[in-house]
């Protein structure tokens, strides 16, 4: 498989009245064709504005460190996303190439337009499909993401959907333009979860389809566990853990990652007590020296070398890293 | 099995639609036709997807909103009261005593007011403390209960976290000692390791405080977790009600099945299953 | 080491303050930081300080009681410190001097005598005034030894211009004030029931509101112009503008109003009250008053301009105030003429002023409503 982005070294900040403020600090990670990499989080770690990042989306008062490097590999080679300036540059990273969707399918579509006046102008953009054919295709891609009555459903509008319904039309129109990377952003969570599951098959299905890769945004460990390959555990802006899921979920190397496993209430042992990670999240403005976990985390003693040092990123196996020093990984202590 | 505290009966709650030109005017059935009672002492959950009614339920229980014909009771051994047809001062002592707690820990705080002033506020409106020391003494000793750092009471809520809003909130719903608590999807909005903190808080200050919870969630994990007794409504209705052990087990209803195999698991290889039963 | 644990405590303080801040604390100190609207603050008080000290400030009477029958569409007089003879510690003017003979075809004439200085001097006696409307006085800031001094020069009744520059931003402040003041208490009583109870007396209340917002301000005031006896004094004139713009000026307040409270009304908090037994009367005193507040005070500044701008189109086109009240409106249409444009430009200060007056108010407006927004800072 090939890489499809290549994010490293990504330090974002902004620019405030209380000064700069890091948000997400020195993120590495690559996403393949045809793989779903999760990202969770908290909220405040960082992780929609990462995925903002990927097309260039973060709010005016930006400042990406220069040594921050997004690549994107397309069919036509590598684009440097963060060098992308003029607005023809970055429609290849917005809806071109890269399409995006949100955790609230009303407020991305146009309450004034019908769905299908929006697909077909995003596709009359970004290809150079005819008005006919692109409303063709869109019917085809309603039709793929599991709308009954396409024909019929295209040209109603986005508020006379169910919820399901709208967060499906959403899909299909991201998909519409073939993009070769779909960032999710939460998109399941203010869905019930019936209609979650169904999400969560339906985009499944459309990668083993399409063969694009998905960065998977979300809070929900359970979710990430029934729908990336690689995940990636982000907490204060830095990365604690990532790796295959399967060996991130069952085998967590990182204080921080077994703190939400822990955290989280489990359906098949009901006496296991709640165990949530102690202290809050400090304000951004106070980011904690060393590792930005060491102040809640209860497994260090006082004065450990975390209070000062940034831990690297310590391959525990193949393909698994945690933010620990090397002799901290499990199986050497 | 003790008494109940509070037992609904036939309730209905409906909302009218508009009304046609012809024919029936349509109504929405938010609650259609429920009885169901809450031991005293119990941690009773209510479980159902976005529109079930769920939520209108609770709020009927606190009389917040209207009763389109069934009964609410509420005993709790010194008082016996139908809750619809209060008189004004039977409400006023109906309120001491069933409160509610919020979803958003964001909205149910007003910006305006310092966290002492916040959580005395049900004290000064029902007139249960005298002076304002009392009523200093008593958010105090709520405070602590609900693990608050007695020094931030000055402060105003812009300087707190989701989590330390919600235990605000819950200081808020509890001061005047409530012996029933409605919980509307109070750890919804929170992350995970927060979530775990104040369902911890809520299971502590229950036996401490000797309260009656109704939990209402849309999510089973979490009322699993806590509760000892689930109903699962689906669109005004109580399709399933047992002991949140056998209902978990042996779930009888199609519609609870469902639900339970929509739940994302944390094991990545156990396949979610999805039903389609209902065309949305 | 120490210094650490110095800045670490102060640090620790400042953050306590914050988080023990009120919400109008915040708004000031938000608002603090918008350097154009505390520039427009410091322009706006410095305005209604001396709007309010006009009597004082002002050397002349601004009616035709004060005026310089010999310099009439005088042109301004800047003080000097230096001229053609040397120069001075204290600033002065040329004196004037007036003839009439063979050379002049025997008209009177006004002519500056470069030789004879005319100094300026500090807290002269001269027209009588009541300060503030009750303290009688007739010192005022400046003046000069002999004859008049004319800052922004003379009309042609020979008044003095500054007199009547300050003296307008008075008015127009006052029209202003009570416009706004009769608007708001409309606003808020009619906008608070509208939005407090809803439902039916919403709809009905906001149709009137709509009702009103169609009425045609031009011709209305033709029609109260026509109906105003042409004898009727310059006070109830005042007073009949204020009330008239009052009148017009309630809906878009009430509306926002109305809005505003519309949206607190639903939040989680007065549900929370109401659930603990509380009557309206204390929904609105603790909660939705404090809540818009700082929105009110937002909006009453915002449409505070208008007020004035009607005020000053009013009088312009001769349906507001009259001559004998010094308005910026009066004063503007004094500058109208094609005569005045091509001879006497000073007729022109005044509107500086009230150009400067408006953005001055509209800028603070601005900077106050980004201010106003509790959680502004909270959103990425």
């Amino acid at each position: 498989m090939t890489a499809l982005v290549d994010v490293e070294n990504l330090t974002i900040r902004f620019r405030t009245d209380e000064g700069l403020i890091t948000v997400v600090e020195n993120v590495s990670f690559s996403l393949r064709k045809g793989e779903v990499l999760g990202l969770v989080g908290e909220s405040g770690s960082g992780k929609s504005v990462t995925a903002k990042a990927l097309m260039h989306l973060n709010a005016g008062n930006v400042v990406y460190d220069p040594q921050s490097r997004i690549t994107l590999h397309t069919g036509d080679g590598a684009i440097d996303v963060l060098s992308l300036k003029t607005p023809k540059d970055l429609s290849v990273v917005r809806g071109g190439a890269v399409s995006m969707i949100f955790q609230e399918p009303m407020a991305s579509f146009a309450p004034a337009l019908t769905i299908g006046a929006q697909m077909v102008e995003q596709l009359l953009i970004h290809t150079d499909m005819s008005k006919s054919v692109a409303r063709k295709h869109s019917i085809e891609m309603l039709d793929r993401v599991g709308i009954k009555e396409p024909d019929k459903r295209i040209d109603q509008y986005a508020f006379e959907l169910s919820g399901g319904m709208r967060q499906r039309a959403m899909i299909a129109m991201a998909l519409s333009t073939n993009p070769a990377l779909l960032i999710a952003d939460e998109p399941t969570t203010a869905l019930d979860v019936t209609i979650q599951a169904q999400v969560i098959e339906l985009m499944k299905g459309l990668v083993d389809e399409f063969g694009m890769g998905i960065l998977f945004i979300t809070h929900d460990l359970g979710v990430i566990a029934q729908t990336a390959d690689e995940v990636a555990v982000m907490y204060l802006g830095r990365i604690m853990e990532k790796g295959p899921v399967r060996e991130v979920i069952r085998t967590p190397a990182h204080a921080y990652t077994r703190g939400l496993i822990n955290a989280l209430p489990k359906l098949d042992d009901l006496d296991a007590p709640l165990a949530p990670i102690p202290g809050d999240i400090p304000s951004p403005l106070e980011r904690p020296a060393g590792c930005v976990f060491h102040t809640r985390n209860p497994e260090l003693l006082p004065g450990s070398r975390y209070e000062r040092e940034v831990p690297p990123l310590s391959e525990v196996s193949p393909g698994h890293f945690a933010a620990l020093f090397p002799e901290d990984l499990p199986g050497r202590a | 099995m003790s008494a109940p505290l509070i037992k609904v009966e036939n309730l209905s709650i409906h909302y009218p639609l508009g009304r046609r030109l012809f024919g029936q005017p349509s109504v929405l059935k938010a609650v259609d036709d429920v009885s169901l009672s809450i031991p005293k002492g119990g941690f009773f959950g209510l479980v159902g997807e976005s529109g079930s009614g769920k939520t209108t339920l609770g709020r009927a229980m606190l009389r917040a909103a209207p009763i389109t014909s069934g009964r609410i009771r509420f005993n709790d051994g010194e008082v016996d009261y139908d809750v619809g047809s209060l008189g004004k001062a039977e409400l006023r002592d109906y309120r001491s005593r069933a409160q509610l707690i919020f979803q958003d820990p964001y909205a149910a705080l007003s910006p305006r007011m310092t966290v002492r002033d916040i959580i005395a506020e049900p004290l000064e409106l029902m007139k249960i403390t005298t002076s304002r020391a009392e009523t200093d003494e008593r958010v105090r000793e709520i405070a602590a209960k609900c693990r608050l750092n007695l020094e931030h009471l000055r402060r105003f809520p812009h300087a707190f976290s989701g989590g330390q809003r919600q235990r605000i909130s819950i200081a808020r719903a509890l001061v005047c000692r409530p012996k029933f608590v409605v919980a509307d999807e109070a750890v919804a909005a929170l992350d995970v390791s927060i979530q775990a903190d104040i369902l911890n808080l809520l299971k502590s200050l229950k036996s401490e405080l000797d309260l009656t919870i109704l939990f209402i969630s849309h999510d089973l994990s979490v009322v699993a977790h806590v509760c000892d007794e689930v109903a699962v409504m689906y669109h005004g209705v109580i399709k399933e009600h047992a002991p949140t052990r056998t209902l978990f087990a042996n779930p009888q209803e199609d519609y609870t099945r469902r639900l339970l195999s929509a739940i994302p698991s944390l094991d990545p290889d156990h396949k979610l299953t999805v039903q389609r039963a209902t065309a949305d | 080491m120490k210094d650490l644990t110095a800045t670490v405590a102060t640090d620790q303080r400042a953050k306590e303050a914050y988080f023990t801040a009120s919400q109008s604390q915040l708004i000031w100190a938000r608002f603090k930081k918008q350097r154009s609207a505390m520039v427009a603050a410091v322009v706006l008080l410095t305005l209604i300080v001396s709007g309010i000290f006009a009597p004082f400030l002002s050397p002349y009477d601004p009616t035709i009681a004060g005026r310089n029958k010999d310099y009439t569409n005088g042109a301004p007089q800047i003080p000097q410190f230096c001229d053609k003879n040397g120069c001075s510690w204290t600033p002065f003017i040329h004196a004037l001097e007036r003839e009439r003979s063979i050379a002049t075809n025997f008209r009177w004439v006004t002519k500056i005598n470069e030789d004879k200085r005319n100094y300026l001097v500090l807290l002269p006696r001269g027209d009588s005034y009541e300060l503030f409307g009750f303290l009688p006085s007739d010192v005022h800031l400046f003046g000069v030894e002999d004859g008049r001094i004319h800052l922004f020069g003379t009309d042609e009744d020979g008044q003095d211009i500054f007199s009547r520059t300050l003296h307008a931003i008075w008015t127009s402040l006052q029209v202003g004030t009570i416009g706004v003041f009769i608007a708001f208490v409309l606003a808020l009583i009619i906008g608070g029931i509208s939005g407090y109870y809803g439902g039916w007396i919403d709809g009905v209340i906001q149709m009137i509101t709509d009702a009103v917002r169609t009425v045609p301000a031009i011709p209305l005031f033709m029609a109260v112009a026509a109906f105003m006896p042409p004898e009727t004094s310059a006070e109830a004139r005042f007073f009949y503008i204020s009330l008239i713009l009052g009148l017009i000026g309630w809906p878009t307040l009430a509306r926002r109003v109305r809005t505003h409270l519309l949206t607190e009304r639903n939040q989680e908090y007065v549900l929370a009250a109401e659930l603990c037994g509380a009557s309206s009367g204390h929904v609105i005193r603790r909660h939705l008053l404090p809540s818009f507040t700082s929105y009110i005070i937002v909006d009453l500044v915002i449409s505070f301009p208008y007020m004035v701008l009607s005020e000053t189109a009013l009088s312009f086109i001769g349906l507001g105030l009259k001559d004998p009240v010094s308005s910026l409106g009066v004063m503007l249409q004094k500058a109208t003429s094609a005569d005045v444009m091509l001879n006497y430009q000073w007729y022109f200060i005044p509107v500086v002023f009230f150009i400067v007056l408006v953005m001055a108010f509209v800028f603070v407006g601005d900077g106050l409503r980004d201010a106003a927004d509790p959680y502004a800072e909270q959103k990425k």
